[in-house]
């Protein structure tokens, strides 16, 4: 394998990596920006979206049914989440709104570990999503849930970018994420913003849970700690509540993690989390708000 | 007048927690009417137009709009019904266009060709901002975005414009150019309850005014009247009257 295969194989995996942290973190910010609340139950919500694929594979839907459904299935949890928990304490100081999130990420977890136990269960991937291309006579492997990744989440991001550019409801989202009072006395109704903002961040969070099960090949209840806490990472990068900035980390973000583990010696390598936690704190010594600091610039 | 004012304020008090900001305030404003508000800091010029708006709930009295009750009211059902607000401050969409900015002004509305006019009349009331379109409403300068921040509440269509503060912030030779528009605008025939720090400019514009003093309203009558009043002084002074 020459250095280029293995770099161009290197650069695959990260934009990979990447779309997931991005597909994730920018549901984390949409909702951090209406609501300024720190949604730890987004993780939940992407496994409410692999479970959905998973069980209705077992019972025979087709695959890409069964993907609709999930991610359909997110959304609806979304939006109980906010209806049922978040509106009643919306007005309630942070440390209780943040209790909040925490305790419906642990009421989800614990009754998804009650009906289906914590022991991983298997994903069923499709023989098409299991194949793999070889190029330059086997020194780069695309698989194909990879390249599935990379296109679901560039066809999603598009499509959010159209949303939040071009529909007065996106342009809506991204005014209250700005300011609040001055969103409603345009006549902007916060209520319906703020549903809207969960329906849509769960949605990519389901996206976002059926493909990571995928390439991990199993479902567990506590699925979604891991990736829930590397997309808050790379929203804080970004800077948190920025949409764009949210996309801007995760890509940043995967690409440092596939890196560290690539290019440096498996002694350094090995302590991967740590340095890329180091590297947060770093950045954010220098650039408190983010790569791109929300309020002054959210573009897509 | 002797038709019923399209905005009525009866005996408004309003908390701030412990703190009364709002102790009792009384005013009406009628259809085709400029009505201003001034008073020193803290009197209660703001709160008076955010509980009008919305944005702060009455504690007691009653507020009414074309005859409807709209005390404690969603802010956005009360933009629906034909009050918008021009904020302190400007409270502009700064990371958003000015194009997306005057959009929004007009969220509200259905009525598209009312408003592809309507933004057709912002240009010609504020040349500038057609310029600006695809500009980030935050770069612009403090007299644009106050343009920005008029042309976007009037782009509700409002029946009634309430205005807090229009020359804050903004470059005196701004100020005219701000001021004259709000003159052209009276003379279209728009209803306004303007709050302003300036109390020149604002008994230039409007017909009547209010003087407000740690939230009550110690002194109303015509703007002529006041204007050489020594008791609006007194009023701004917090003597004893």
């Amino acid at each position: 394998m020459t250095q280029l295969d293995y770099i161009l194989q290197q650069i695959v995996n990260a934009v990979s990596l990447g779309s997931l942290y991005a597909l994730v973190a920018v549901g984390l910010s949409i909702v951090f920006g209406v609501l300024k609340l720190t949604n730890f139950a987004h993780g939940d919500v992407m496994m409410v979206g692999a479970f959905g694929v998973a069980l209705l594979v077992g019972v025979g839907v087709p695959f890409p049914v069964a993907v609709i459904c999930g991610i359909a299935a997110a959304a609806v949890a979304g939006f109980l989440i906010e209806r049922i928990a978040y509106r009643p304490i919306r007005d309630a100081p942070d440390v209780s709104r943040l209790l909040t999130s925490l305790a419906v990420t642990y009421i989800i977890e614990n009754v998804g570990i009650l009906v289906f136990t914590s022991s991983p269960r298997n994903f069923p991937l499709p023989a098409f999503l299991n194949t793999s291309w070889e190029l330059s006579s086997g020194a780069i492997t695309f698989t194909s849930i990879n390249l599935l990744t990379i296109a679901l989440t560039f066809v999603s991001l598009l499509l959010l970018g159209w949303f939040i550019t071009r529909t007065t409801t996106g342009l809506g989202m991204r005014a209250a994420a700005e300011d609040m009072s001055a969103a409603q006395l345009v006549g902007l109704d916060v209520n319906r913003l703020i549903i809207v903002a969960f329906i849509v961040a769960s949605a990519y969070a389901g996206l976002a849970g059926i493909l990571w099960a995928a390439q991990a090949g199993v479902v567990q209840p506590q699925m979604g700690f891991t990736p829930l806490l590397k997309a808050f990472v790379a929203a804080i990068i970004g800077g948190f509540g920025s949409i764009a900035g949210a996309l801007v980390g995760g890509y940043i973000l995967g690409a440092l993690e596939i890196f560290i583990v690539a290019f440096l010696p498996s002694s350094i390598s090995s302590y991967r989390d740590a340095i890329v936690f180091a590297v947060l704190i770093a950045f954010l010594l220098v650039r408190p708000g983010g790569l791109l600091q929300p309020n002054r610039e959210i573009k897509l | 007048m002797p038709s019923a004012p399209l905005l009525q304020v009866e005996d408004l008090q309003v908390n701030f927690g412990a703190v009364r900001a709002l102790k009792s305030i009384s005013l009406d404003v009628h259809a085709g009417e400029v009505v201003a508000l001034v008073g020193a800091n803290g009197a209660g010029k703001s709160t008076t137009l955010r509980t009008i708006s919305g944005l702060s709930r009455p504690r007691g009295g009653r507020i009414s709009f074309d005859g409807k009750s709209i005390a404690g009211m969603a802010p956005s059902k009360i933009v629906r019904l034909g009050v918008a607000q021009c904020p302190e401050g400007r409270r502009l969409f700064g990371g958003l266009t000015v194009a997306d900015n005057l959009r929004l002004g007009a969220c509200t509305r259905t009525d598209k060709d009312a408003v592809a006019s309507d933004s057709e009349r912002m240009f010609g009331l504020f040349p500038i901002l057609k310029q600006r379109l695809k500009q980030l409403a935050g770069t612009l300068s403090g007299g644009e975005q106050q343009q920005l921040a008029l042309a976007r509440a009037l782009m509700a269509a409002p029946r009634l414009l309430l205005l807090d503060e229009p020359s804050l912030g903004v470059a005196p030779l701004l100020v005219r150019h701000i001021f004259s528009a709000l003159a052209e605008l009276k003379l279209q025939g728009m209803t306004m309850l303007l709050v302003e720090q300036n109390i020149k400019l604002a008994l230039d514009l409007a017909d009547r005014a209010y003087v407000l003093r740690t939230g009550q309203v110690a002194l109303s009558g015509l703007s002529a009247e006041l204007r050489d009043s020594e008791r609006v002084a007194q009023a701004y002074l917090g003597a004893a009257t």
